[in-house]
């Protein structure tokens, strides 16, 4: 196998990895520096219990999240120097920027908050907590800053056989990222909502009296929170896939399986798609539905793979600029399809924990519990659709996914680090994801006690 | 003073900021096995950095960011140059970052003796790894004509280096220590003295060693434009200083001139490297230098813009983290959250 395949592996191996981490970091962060907040207002200790409590999972996520962090930092020069010479000179800004404004602040405000509740008064100590769920979300929207430039990029020369920076407002202001950075974080909120709804759910479960209050104010945060995160992110992903149709075109249309251009396009639910010869061998289409989606009217052309691909190659020359579409149209149809499960879901728990029938209906509770996971699964395949399907270029229409690789480092090298990385991030899972579930089914008042 | 060089300078203290911070959290995490036995005094040990720890990281993380960001070339050379060292060095960061974490979430021994072996590892390996990364960069690296490194880790694991490694894991040892005497209180806080005090001529001897290697075969100490001789005697000096007011009792003065230490030794390496970044030992052409190796002046003015108004900012609410938790820890405190 060559380095780039591998080295394509790893990133792709580590970067969701610890992408499962992330967006529970910035979800959790936001919830606990809102419960800490009503905390300060009101005084009512179950508050700083919920804090607590919750801060518990928060810290174990956290811990994960930020060494596998580390390892992001360093992989493009590690795997990808080819890609930091073209373009370091836009990418490393917002990298080092992030460190600056967002890991420092994120960092050090964490540890003044796990240490500090007995030294800084309450006040102090809940805007610490905003600290460090501002730090989160900002280190967010910085490497999206620069994640976006690689999907769209703007403010830049070629010079000095380079991408040059020459506009960073350009950068910041990229239209991608500002679709893409809500999309995360609100992304981020919806999943600290279903994780604290999953434990709550089947906390209520167990019926046990001197946990019911705790868990039953628990849930409805949570439920509003996974609403509200739910709701945002659908509206926003819509959005932004109306401003890929304009912008992306290539991976909006592997995402729909569309190889012919239609006028009207026509919105594909269920598809068995044939790579090779370019065609689905089955196809249940919604006529019209697509140009709707995309562009509010049903009479709009939406441009098909071939056409796209022949564009392509006018433009870049001879080669295969069509992204993996199985791959794509999947995953999407995953992101989207979960992303209405969850509106749903969340509503409902809204819906039944205002009016006191959430635990009547026991069913409901179970389902809870594994839907926790849902918002994660959709996340990851939002990213492959965002990923794969910026394939061939790693920058795109500048550089290519080839021509970025590591030229010293061997397939050698790369498996060695692959398999020690899949060795200890399974290790971690399984430890990080063994203490969550004994501290999130522990019970509150004990678990403050000792977890602190 | 044009922006090349002062971005060469905040690099140099990035690296001197993150060797002084993350210098005495390393020792702290490779003295551990030593100097602790039982649970609660592991714990006492762990605590003294434990607010700290995270945030002394992201100098390592910031420096590697700004590199990439003002000498994008230097970035992309070294770190798939060094790539199975700095796997290596990944690896030892993450098992020590959760370690910190996972240690206290069970009671069983094993588990929590588990994650302190974590903790001494992923202490020792980056320690080490850095001075042979650094050593090496001192030394040169077979750098070619495509501005790559070629030769795998085997070269840089030559002799010279190797010391560079010890020299760092002794330097750190001793700072780790040192910061345990103003940190703790009672029989630990005696213990970690005690250990520094058996080490620190070891340590004396590798360092001596070390210059006197440097300035037979490598240009740091008399190179022509800047040279690190000057903050090498200083390096030389406050060791000194380390082992006399360590046998006078002194625990702020020995913290400090073993953080002086640290802090010259940074400024040697660089100072002695200037105007260079990495040296080819191929063909001078092929030396990277903060011109050739940098990004555009517009990119280099964007960050310094960011870099002057945040690394005060920083400094600040970081010094007011080591103010909250100045107290002295032992066994007994009541507030050990690790």
């Amino acid at each position: 196998m060559d380095t780039v395949i591998l080295s394509r592996w790893q990133f792709a191996i580590t970067t969701i990895y610890h992408f499962f981490f992330v967006p529970v970091t910035l979800g959790l962060s936001t919830f606990l520096a809102v419960l800490e907040t009503r905390y300060v207002i009101t005084n009512d200790e179950t508050y700083k219990k919920m804090v607590k409590f919750w801060g518990n999972i928060f810290l174990i996520n956290f811990a994960i999240g930020v060494v596998t962090g580390i390892v992001q930092e360093f992989h493009f020069g590690l795997n990808w120097s080819e890609y930091a010479r073209f373009m370091g000179d836009i990418f490393g800004a917002p990298l080092a920027i992030e460190g600056l404004m967002a890991f420092f602040l994120e960092s050090t405000f964490i540890g003044i908050w796990i240490f500090g509740w007995d030294k800084i008064s309450k006040k102090t100590h809940a805007a610490v907590m905003w600290m460090v769920a501002i730090g989160s979300n900002l280190s967010a929207l910085w490497i999206l800053i620069a994640n976006s430039f690689m999907q769209n990029p703007v403010g830049y020369a070629i010079r000095n056989g380079r991408a040059e920076m020459t506009d960073f407002w350009a950068l910041v202001g990229n239209p991608n990222v500002w679709y893409q950075f809500p999309h995360v974080l609100t992304a981020g909120i919806s999943v600290g909502g279903f994780l604290v709804m999953a434990f709550s759910a089947w906390h209520l479960l167990k019926k046990n009296p001197h946990t019911q209050d705790f868990f039953r104010r628990s849930m409805r945060w949570a439920a509003g929170f996974a609403l509200v995160g739910s709701l945002l992110v659908g509206l926003i992903g819509h959005a932004q896939g109306q401003f890929l149709a304009k912008n992306q075109s290539m991976k909006i249309s592997a995402m729909e399986g569309l190889w012919e251009t239609e006028q009207p396009g026509s919105f594909s639910v269920v598809a068995l798609i044939d790579e090779k010869n370019q065609q689905n061998t089955f196809d249940l289409k919604i006529p019209k539905a697509l140009s709707f989606l995309l562009f509010n009217d049903f009479s709009s052309e939406v441009i098909g793979i071939k056409e796209l691909q022949a564009e392509a190659e006018a433009l870049y020359g001879p080669g295969n600029y069509i992204p993996p579409v199985t791959l794509s149209y999947w995953s999407s149809r995953t992101m989207i399809g979960i992303g209405l499960l969850m509106i749903l879901i969340s509503g409902l728990a809204v819906l039944w924990s205002r009016v006191d029938g959430l635990e009547k209906r026991s069913w409901f509770l179970k389902l809870l519990i594994p839907a926790g996971l849902l918002p994660t699964v959709a996340i990851t395949a939002g990213w492959l659709v965002a990923e794969t399907g910026r394939w061939p270029w790693i920058v795109h229409g500048l550089q290519k996914i080839e021509d970025a690789v590591s030229p010293s480092i061997t397939a050698g090298n790369i498996f060695f680090s692959l398999i020690s990385f899949l060795i200890l991030y399974g290790v971690l899972a399984v430890v990080g994801v063994s203490l969550m579930l004994k501290y999130g089914k522990s019970d509150p008042a004990a678990a403050v006690e000792k977890g602190e | 003073m044009d922006l090349n060089i002062l971005w060469f300078i905040l690099i140099t203290i990035l690296f001197s900021g993150f060797f002084f911070l993350e210098g005495f959290d390393y020792g702290v995490g490779i003295l551990l096995p030593f100097i602790a036995k039982k649970d609660n005094e592991r714990r006492a040990v762990i605590n003294t950095i434990g607010p700290v720890w995270d945030a002394n990281e992201v100098w390592m993380i910031t420096a590697g960011g700004a590199m990439f960001a003002a000498f994008p070339h230097m970035y992309a050379t070294l770190f798939s140059g060094f790539y199975i060292a700095l796997i290596f060095m990944l690896l030892g960061l993450i098992i020590r970052g959760v370690a910190f974490e996972f240690r206290s979430k069970r009671e069983e021994p094993s588990w929590r003796s588990s994650w302190d072996w974590a903790i001494f590892i992923g202490s020792l390996l980056p320690a080490l790894l850095w001075g042979v990364t650094i050593a090496n960069l001192m030394r040169g690296v077979a750098i070619e004509a495509d501005w790559n490194y070629y030769g795998g880790l085997l070269p840089l694991l030559n002799p010279y280096s190797l010391l560079g490694g010890l020299v760092f894991l002794g330097l750190f040892t001793l700072h780790g220590a040192s910061f345990l005497g103003i940190k703790l209180e009672g029989e630990l806080k005696q213990k970690a003295k005690g250990f520094a005090g058996k080490i620190w001529i070891p340590v004396v001897a590798l360092v001596v060693i070390f210059l006197i290697w440097t300035y037979l075969s490598t240009d740091i100490l008399n190179n022509p434009g800047w040279d690190g001789l000057i903050p090498a005697i200083l390096a030389a000096l406050t060791l000194l200083t380390y082992g006399w007011f360590l046998r006078q009792g002194k625990e702020g003065l020995t913290f400090i001139s073993g953080g002086l230490t640290i802090l010259m030794a940074t400024v040697m390496v660089f100072s002695g490297l200037f105007p260079r970044l990495m040296i080819s030992t191929l063909d001078p052409a092929n030396t990277l230098t903060i011109y050739n190796a940098s990004s555009s002046p517009y990119t280099l003015r964007v960050i310094t813009i960011v870099a002057a108004i945040f690394l005060p900012i920083i400094l600040i609410y970081q010094g007011w983290t080591y103010w909250i938790f100045r107290k002295r820890l032992s066994p007994e405190s009541s507030d050990l959250h690790y």
